[in-house]
């Protein structure tokens, strides 16, 4: 066999895989279809779809590049934060309030926070990269805190006003335009996540995860693309910090807090690293069980949280997806292709 | 000046008590216990609990602090987190995060959100002169007792059997066992001794901390801060880092107060750039 000829079946299989299938464009469609469905709900859906925005982008850096991060939260804020500046000084008029030039200058703001914080997560372990993480998070949710003139400190930033999208389309107040407006900007973010991580620059970075060492010694410029990938993670979780001050029209220390970054992790290895839909799965999941259990004991939803935390950890490897598709393997293994795949950690 | 000096080094000396169990457990198993806080917590419910409702003097409360906590330990070791040493670094955390999440719910749902005081015996209250400084009678005995602990631990990890049972499973858990060291048997002890600790640490410190439901998490930080600088295979490691950060943590709030936190998280991502096994390790191990 010719190296040209199995460079060939490689990216034929390549293309397979990165083909569409069936279960996800179902998945998507479903999702429209929730605005028909629940209308009175626009705003909780919509906060789910900035959720699982937020837990894909610690996918990209947990669950196929392997970096374990709590920091993701910091980049979520910074967004935030971005946005709704961007909005206030703008008055509510284009070029500076519209919506999708705020998300752009979030995206920015946040990938050159990421890009700078980058190199600290290059060296050293995972509790080392944990905590640099945590730490540098931590000292973005003091600024916040501390630059009082900016940010409005503890009272939050108020008089945030956005332009209508496109010159065209207003926020009204039952949340329609916002529930498209985030299913539009989260559908694109997706795909552009699904484009790199099916492309061979998705394939490195899950040989980087499972041996660094060995995917420097085949030649991958290792150090650049967990760089790149932390970038773009970086990005995308300031596009979801942007959606929800946007759609909000406000922005607080909340949403740089530490809870956010522990919240979109767990929401992630809830519903299954490494397969891009586990962080949506796991934002239904976990916002509607803090909605049905909130109702119920509204303090203590934290208890029966950690709970479900530690059964997850106990018994559940892989989270939902990991289940799901454990199950698969074991009772229709020809169902919907072919099983296995390197995504297990 | 030498008055907050003498309150950062109480401080520090505090933190190195609440998180030496952490530092040895993480370097003997290489288990991350971020739920290491909750043992303080409930320390300082203890104190509370026996010295608000019982009457019982704030002495005898504190070895009642470290047995009650070393109990949890053991329990909870043998229980829980012997499933985990073979998992993954994430699992742990998320494991540990979830272990916080219940025992915050627990306490608020016991004993309510508000912080717990106690009023300490009148032979604690009060300043003395010391060396030309003021100093509480409180953060004095802190400072003796912890420095007592500290010496202590020291004395027994170096010139013990047990202590150097213990030194041979951090440095290399698998020879050790082939040497028919029971390992396991050592973890437990130690997670026994070092959950203890952080109870007494959060009796002990029921006068400079407060003990609240939020306790576990906002504590928890400092703890990786002192591991993260001190390292994990020493004991004096961590010592160091806990009075270097007490001294900068108080005197930086009270000379700088506009900066806040500022300081101790910029000591730590420093510290994890340039030397990320810790400043105070000797070189190599690990």
């Amino acid at each position: 066999m010719s190296a040209s000829h199995s460079a060939q079946d490689m990216q034929q299989t390549l293309l397979k895989q990165a083909r569409w299938k069936w279960p996800e464009i179902l998945f998507w469609l479903a999702l429209a279809s929730l605005y028909v469905l629940f209308p009175s709900k626009l705003s909780l859906l919509s906060e789910i779809l900035i959720l699982a925005l937020l837990a894909l982008s610690i996918d990209l850096v947990l669950g196929f590049a392997g970096i374990v991060t709590l920091g993701q939260g910091a980049f979520f804020g910074l967004g935030a934060y971005t946005a709704a500046l961007m909005g206030k000084w703008g008055m509510g008029t284009a070029p500076l309030s519209d919506p999708l030039i705020g998300l752009i200058g979030a995206a920015l703001v946040s990938g050159l926070v990421g890009f700078a914080t980058s190199f600290l997560v290059l060296r050293g372990s995972d509790l080392t990269r944990l905590m640099v993480t945590l730490g540098v998070a931590l000292m973005i949710e003091e600024l916040a805190n501390k630059l009082k003139w900016l940010t409005g400190g503890s009272d939050g930033l108020q008089g945030v006003l956005i332009a209508p999208i496109l010159g065209n389309w207003d926020f009204d107040i039952f949340g329609k335009v916002s529930f498209v407006y985030c299913y539009v900007v989260v559908f694109v973010m997706f795909v552009i996540a699904r484009q790199f991580m099916h492309a061979p620059f998705g394939l490195s970075l899950l040989a980087i995860k499972g041996n660094p060492l060995r995917a420097r010694a085949i030649g991958l410029p290792v150090n650049e693309r967990l760089v790149m990938v932390y970038t773009i993670a970086a990005m995308m979780a300031g596009v979801a910090g942007a959606l929800l001050a946007q759609t909000t029209q406000f922005a607080s220390l909340d949403m740089v807090a530490f809870h956010r970054s522990a919240d979109a992790l767990l929401i992630l290895i809830f519903g299954g690293a490494g397969y891009l839909y586990g962080g949506f799965v796991g934002a239904f999941v976990f916002r509607v069980m803090q909605d049905v259990l909130g109702n119920i004991t509204p303090q203590y939803w934290q208890f029966w949280l950690g709970i479900v935390l530690l059964l997850l950890v106990l018994f559940i490897r892989g989270g939902l997806l990991g289940l799901l598709r454990h199950l698969r393997d074991r009772y229709a293994p020809n169902l919907m292709g072919p099983p296995s795949s390197s995504r297990e950690s | 000046m030498l008055t907050i000096l003498f309150d950062g080094l109480a401080y520090g000396m505090l933190l190195f008590i609440l998180a030496v169990g952490l530092c040895v457990t993480l370097g003997l198993m290489n288990f991350i216990n971020l739920a290491h806080g909750a043992f303080a917590m409930a320390g300082g419910y203890v104190t509370a609990l026996l010295m608000n409702r019982l009457g019982v003097s704030f002495y005898l409360c504190l070895p009642a602090a470290f047995l009650v906590c070393a109990l949890i330990g053991v329990v909870l070791e043998r229980t829980l987190y012997v499933r985990l040493y073979e998992k993954t670094h994430l699992e742990q955390v998320l494991f540990s995060i979830g272990l916080i999440f219940v025992a915050m719910a627990s306490v608020d749902y016991f004993m309510g959100a508000n912080p717990q005081n106690v009023i300490l015996p009148a032979g604690l209250q009060g300043r003395i002169d010391l060396l030309g400084a003021s100093v509480g009678i409180y953060r004095l005995f802190v400072i003796v007792i912890c420095g007592l602990l500290a010496m202590g631990l020291q004395y027994a990890l170096i010139h013990t059997r047990f202590g150097a049972r213990l030194r041979a499973a951090v440095d290399d858990g698998r020879v050790a066992r082939g040497m028919g060291i029971d390992v396991a048997r050592i973890f437990t002890i130690t997670f026994a001794i070092g959950s203890g600790l952080a109870g007494l640490g959060g009796a002990l410190g029921t006068g400079i901390l407060s003990i609240d439901p939020a306790f576990p998490l906002k504590y928890m930080i400092l703890f990786l801060v002192v591991i993260s600088v001190g390292g994990t295979s020493t004991i004096t490691g961590p010592f160091f880092a806990s009075i270097l950060l007490g001294v900068a943590d108080v005197t930086g709030k009270y000379f700088i107060p506009s900066i806040g936190g500022f300081i101790i998280y910029t000591i730590m991502v420093v510290v994890l750039i340039l030397r990320p096994q810790g400043l105070f390790v000797r070189g190599g191990s690990k």
